[in-house]
Order: structure tokens, then C-alpha cells, then sequence
């Protein structure tokens, strides 16, 4: 089992997914954003970065790019497909996630470790988490707020699809512990199959006791745990 | 031709630069200054000679690629 960590122009934190998953002990290739065959791997994460200087919006040059055509053919087919902060903006542009992430409420960009709510395990960033938990992880974004029109952010709680709510220590969700303004204080939320999910915190930068933190290790593990239970090569 | 885009937020939805800006605009003493909006404005130079046609496509190009039609407005504007 392989999972594909996809590099864009302007991506920079490929090494550091690859080396957390290898921790979990699952290997991962670096799959450059031209390739159009990801068949062989059982999952696909869209790792951090700036992907094409996120020159006109966060994502909107990377959803053109050649590999998103077969991330979305990998999406539809149930692959567990995770994009982290820039990737999650970019599964947004590419509208394999509802909304868009825009600059931060306070105009700052935003690098420490905030604290997140687990809201729902149906998904594969979450399903070996427990509803309640709170995950302390490093967030690292000026683009972080999550912003959608009104209809969709109460489609998204109808439909049980927040995974993640900043909170406070406490797992209380109060304003002040919404680190960028977004919306319902999502920090992270998943398509309706729960095969597709996007975070902004990263995971793996805490996935190591010497991070400080080993608080994003099971949402990881829940993400191996989905890409080991479906077979590659579709 | 050439074409200016004006895409802007759409109404009710975040716009903390806008908000940052109507705060320094009250600290200056303008008082009188309502909601204050960012947005963006791109100049393109297309190929063609039917104004209609031109704004439509680039109308098209905006859909797929210079706005993001979940959270922005585009007005498309043909100047010849």
C-alpha cells in the first residue's frame, strides 16, 4: 500500500507528510502535480504549501493542473483523498469541497498550536478519533478563514459534515478561540461520502512526541486506516 | 479589446480587509464612511472584434477560473 502526496510548483510541506506517514509506517510517493496516473496508490493527500504562488486565489491555478483531474476521478471512485490547509484550499477551488478559505479575520497570519473539537467520526479524517476529543496541532495560514454563503455552512452541519470546530483547551467553541474568523468556527469538514476531507491545521506537525505534540497522529491514522481498507489500482 | 474584470466579495460574506479599512477610515475622522468592500480588478487584452461575444467569453472565463463564484460577484466590462 502506497498513498500519493501530490507536489505542486510552490508546495513545501510534501517531506513532511512523507515522513509522518512513514512514522505510521506507510509508505508515501511524491507524485508531481503533471501526472495523470495515480491509480497505484490507495489514497492521495494534497499536502501544505503555496501551490503556483497561490497567485489569484489560494488553489484556483492548482484545480487546473493536470493531476486534479485524476484526484477527482480517484475522489469519485471512494479513494480517501485529504488536503492539508493548501491543499484544502485547493479541494475547495476544485470544488471537491463545499466553500473557500480567505484571509484571516484579523489580517495575521496565524502560527501556533490552536486547539480543535473532533465534531463527527464519519470520515477519513476522523473515523478513529472519538466525538469530543480535543487536538492541539500546530495551524500555519493568513488564508484560513472558511467562509461559504449561509445555505451551504447550515447544509454542511445539517449533513453532520464538520469534522473539526476550533475550541478553547477545554473543547469549549467560544470566539476568541477561533484563531481566523471562519465560519461556525470550522476547522475542518468532509464530502457527503466521507472519503474527501480538508483541514487547515496540519497533522502532521503533530505527529512526533519531540513536535510537542502527538495530537495529529490519529486523524493520520484514521486517513492510513481508510487508504489500507480499499484496494489500489482502480 | 480590452476587457476590465471587477470582482468583488459577495454581500454578507467576510471580508476582513474591508473591515480593517472602514476602522482606519473612522480613526481618520471620516465618519460618514458605511461598509467598505475589497475586490480585485483585472485587466485582460482578448483577440476579436464583436463586443458581445468577447464579453461573453470572458464572462465564461471568469466562471471557470478569474472569480470564485461560490464567494465572489464578477461585473465584466468591455472598454474596446
Amino acid at each position: 500500500m502506497t498513498i500519493a502526496v501530490v507536489v505542486f510548483p510552490g508546495t513545501n510541506c510534501e517531506h513532511d507528510v512523507v515522513h509522518a506517514l512513514g512514522v505510521l509506517g506507510v509508505s508515501a510517493d511524491l507524485a508531481w502535480h503533471r501526472e495523470t496516473d495515480l491509480a497505484g496508490a490507495s489514497g492521495v493527500v494534497l499536502p501544505g504549501g503555496f501551490a503556483h504562488g497561490d497567485y489569484l486565489r489560494t488553489g484556483a491555478i492548482a484545480r487546473f493542473s493536470p493531476v486534479m483531474t485524476e484526484v477527482a476521478r480517484l475522489a469519485e471512485a471512494g479513494c480517501p483523498v485529504l488536503g492539508i490547509c493548501n491543499g484544502f484550499q485547493i479541494l475547495c477551488e476544485a470544488g471537491l469541497l463545499p466553500g473557500a478559505l480567505v484571509a484571516n479575520r484579523d489580517l495575521r497570519f496565524v502560527c501556533r498550536p490552536i486547539h480543535v473539537r473532533v465534531e463527527s467520526t464519519d470520515s477519513v479524517l476522523t473515523a478513529a478519533a472519538t466525538v469530543g476529543d480535543v487536538l492541539r496541532i500546530p495551524l500555519n495560514s493568513y488564508e484560513g478563514n472558511y467562509v461559504a454563503p449561509a445555505a451551504d455552512v447550515a447544509a454542511l452541519e445539517e449533513a453532520g459534515r464538520v469534522m473539526l470546530r476550533y475550541c478553547d483547551p477545554s473543547g469549549a467553541v467560544t470566539d476568541p478561540a477561533n484563531p481566523n474568523g471562519s465560519m461556525n468556527a470550522i476547522a475542518g469538514i468532509a464530502n457527503a461520502a466521507g472519503n474527501v476531507a480538508g483541514l487547515m491545521p496540519h497533522p502532521e506537525r503533530a505527529s512526533e512526541e519531540i513536535l510537542g505534540s502527538t495530537d495529529g497522529r490519529v486523524l493520520l491514522e484514521s486517513f492510513v486506516a481508510a487508504a489500507t481498507a480499499i484496494p489500489a489500482g482502480r | 479589446m480590452k476587457v476590465r474584470v471587477s470582482i468583488t466579495r459577495k454581500a454578507g460574506l467576510s471580508d476582513p480587509e474591508g473591515v480593517e479599512t472602514h476602522r482606519a477610515l473612522h480613526d481618520l475622522g471620516y465618519d460618514e464612511v458605511g461598509d467598505v468592500h475589497f475586490g480585485r480588478i483585472i485587466t485582460v487584452e482578448v483577440a476579436g472584434k464583436d463586443a458581445a461575444e468577447v464579453q461573453a467569453r470572458v464572462e465564461e472565463m471568469c466562471e471557470r477560473l478569474l472569480a470564485n463564484p461560490v464567494i465572489e460577484d464578477y461585473a465584466v466590462e468591455v472598454l474596446g
